[in-house]
């Protein structure tokens, strides 16, 4: 394993060299993308921030139902139901991103259209719901969604474990003293469950941010920045790569590297912070 | 146990509204009532609003509902229940409510794929099973099409992978269980943060050391079997050693009394043990690899034919064909992947429910 990812980050390492001489940082800090262009530049900070939009839309909505559900699952149902409903949740995980995708694109986009421009025109409140001109769907909204479900599993799991390491002596005897069972979650499970649940949400913010197939098929493939999340545009790292990729030159591929490279760097940070949160959470340290 | 204890203790802050006796089991009239109600006037007042304003949006409709719902039903509570008991009444009803959306996807996904999967399995039956995509172009009708190529290369790639993977994984499972020691912790950490690893930077991390270099030759399923199998061992390590760790310490100190090496004892004692959980944890292994795109698509490329043999020249799998033919975006191909949809669902189904049933009969099963 370690041998593993060692060569990984060596062979990328030597991969990303051309790219790294012909622009430097500005591959990082610009968001040019053109490879084709007599000057050829490669600056992927539109789809660097499109992958951090799409993570953190995908846990807007996927950190308070798998929170729900895990705690539905511990507390709430009875036993065989949660049971079911355990194997269910661990269903979802077990669909591949592909058909996740499949079913993004030609279901829930058309699906939701009327749903975005109604958000559009009464939400415009808030930034990103604003309309730019009529287009809507493929947008990081439908992407970031599709990857909210796809991570729910993950983040329901893992938080579902820290919960049920709560010593039940303690939720009984919050129970005993006239405590409803709410008081309970929030007096004892939530707090004793706090470093798991920031972890799994990490964990569940690097899963979002690596997440390629499906985002890459909502996603039409537009490497600026874009605010407005309800309409076109936008990319993602991952997605990049997997549409670049094939029938790119010697550079390009070099450049599509150091985005990976990046990639890399900031969910393997992600992952080992977030481990550490969980794991200082469950050696009970309160 | 816990609802139980709930219902016998009576409300600390007890409300100027008379306490009834407390319901024993079942639900009580009073009880439908007060959920009812309010789900049925909020769906009335937020029904009304909409269709006054002709808006049409399902899913601000729903959210509206439910907030509705809430707001009514809180008041409600609290007039009849008080603060505490409002509270914990309306936590029960969300966190209830938003277990059951998380599993809306769920069944919006086994439907559509079930369906759409068989309207293109039933139109080109057995055909779709049995033919290769070679000169089927876009336009023509379903019928025509094949995954015999996709569910061959599937096979292969993942099956050439599972080869390399599982007694590495076993292996190093073992290590870190029954050795230990400072480096294992490292290992350990190493292989949980690449379980969440993006799986694009296997694809990558193979297309630069091994497809690169042999330029024409370099693209086959070997490569993608290499890049699956990356993305399959840290499962593996991971969940193998939850199993191993499961087997009782008393057989282990039993076997080392009577006088066995330690290496003995792993091999006749704790592996045969864990046995099932193994294959559970291969399986599970297995099932995430099948359904791997972004990494098979940078190393196996993708093709039209049949290629039997993995280890020369470019080939498809089913994940592959089903990207290719969803960047087509014509009716068409469209409906051909959701019939590869419905054949790929259908593996990973199969492993899942197979590593469920193996593991209810394996020692941690229980």
């Amino acid at each position: 394993v370690l041998i593993a990812i060692g060569a990984i980050v060596i062979f990328l390492l030597s991969q990303s060299g051309p790219a790294w001489a012909h622009q430097g940082l500005r591959l990082i800090t610009t968001q040019s993308w053109a490879p084709r262009s007599a000057k050829p530049s490669f600056g992927f900070l539109g789809p660097l921030v499109g992958s951090a939009f799409i993570a953190v839309i995908a846990l807007v909505f996927a950190l308070p139902i798998a929170l729900a559900t895990a705690l539905a699952i511990n507390e709430y149902v009875p036993r065989r139901a949660s049971r079911a409903l355990t194997a269910l949740v661990d269903l979802l995980a077990a669909v591949p991103s592909i058909v996740f995708g499949l079913w993004g694109l030609f279901y829930l986009d058309p699906h939701l259209r009327s749903s975005m421009r109604w958000l559009g025109n009464h939400a415009s409140f808030f930034p990103p719901f604003r309309l730019v001109g009529t287009n809507l769907g493929n947008s990081l909204f439908v992407a970031g969604l599709v990857v909210g479900i796809m991570v729910l599993p993950i983040v329901a799991s893992i938080s579902r474990e820290v919960m049920s390491q709560v010593p039940r002596d303690q939720c009984e005897a919050a129970l005993g003293l006239g405590g409803t069972r709410w008081g309970m979650i929030t007096s004892v499970i939530l707090p004793f469950a706090r470093n798991g649940i920031v972890g799994a949400a990490m964990l569940g913010l690097g899963r979002a941010m690596g997440e390629t197939i499906a985002v890459s098929i909502i996603l039409i493939g537009d490497n600026r920045i874009n605010t407005h999340i309800l309409q076109p545009g936008g990319g993602s790292i991952s997605a990049l790569i997997v549409s670049e990729f094939r029938g790119s030159g010697t550079l390009e591929q070099s450049a599509l590297t150091v985005a990976g490279l990046t990639l890399f760097a900031i969910t393997l940070a992600v992952n080992l912070i977030a481990r550490a949160i969980v794991a200082r959470g469950s050696n009970g340290s309160r | 146990m816990t609802a139980t204890l709930d219902r016998e203790i009576p409300a600390p802050s007890v409300s100027t509204v008379p306490e009834e006796p407390p319901a024993k089991r079942g639900i009580t009239r009073d009880q439908v009532m007060e959920l009812g109600a309010p789900v049925l006037s909020a769906f009335a007042i937020v029904f009304l609003v909409f269709h006054l304003t002709e808006w049409n949006a399902p899913l601000g409709f729903a959210a509206c509902w439910f907030l509705g719902f809430v707001t009514i039903y809180g008041i409600l509570v609290r007039q009849r229940h008080g603060a505490v008991i409002a509270k914990d009444k309306l936590a029960t009803v969300t966190i209830l409510a938003a277990a059951a959306v998380a599993l809306i996807p769920l069944f919006l996904i086994f439907f559509f794929v079930l369906t759409k999967g068989f309207q293109a399995l039933r139109a080109a039956f057995p055909h779709f099973l049995t033919h290769d995509m070679r000169g089927v172009t876009p336009t023509d009708p379903v019928r025509s099409a094949g995954m015999k190529h996709a569910i061959i290369g599937s096979l292969e790639q993942v099956g050439l992978a599972t080869i390399v993977t599982v007694p590495i994984g076993v292996l190093a499972a073992t290590y870190l269980n029954e050795v230990g020691g400072r480096f294992a912790a490292v290992v350990r950490t190493i292989a949980d943060s690449m379980t969440g690893l993006p799986t694009i930077i296997a694809g990558l991390f193979v297309y630069s050391f091994w497809v690169k270099p042999r330029h024409t030759n370099g693209a086959s399923g070997f490569a993608a079997a290499m890049a699956l199998a990356i993305i399959m061992l840290p499962t593996i390590v991971r969940s193998s050693e939850e199993v191993l760790r499961i087997v009782s310490n008393n057989l282990r100190e039993a076997a080392l009394a009577l006088g066995a090496p330690e290496w003995r004892m792993v091999l006749k004692v704790v592996l045969p043990t864990a046995r099932a959980g193994l294959v559970t944890a291969s399986i599970l292994g297995v099932a995430r690899a099948v359904g791997e795109t972004a990494p098979v698509l940078l190393t196996a490329f993708g093709t039209s034919d049949t290629n039997w043999n993995p280890f020369k020249g470019v080939q498809s799998d089913l994940p592959i064909q089903i990207y290719q033919l969803i960047k087509l975006d014509l009716d068409h191909p469209v409906a051909e992947a959701w019939g590869a949809a419905l054949l790929l669902v259908f593996i990973v189904l199969t492993l899942f429910t197979l590593a469920r049933i193996l593991s209810s009969l394996g020692p941690g099963g229980k």
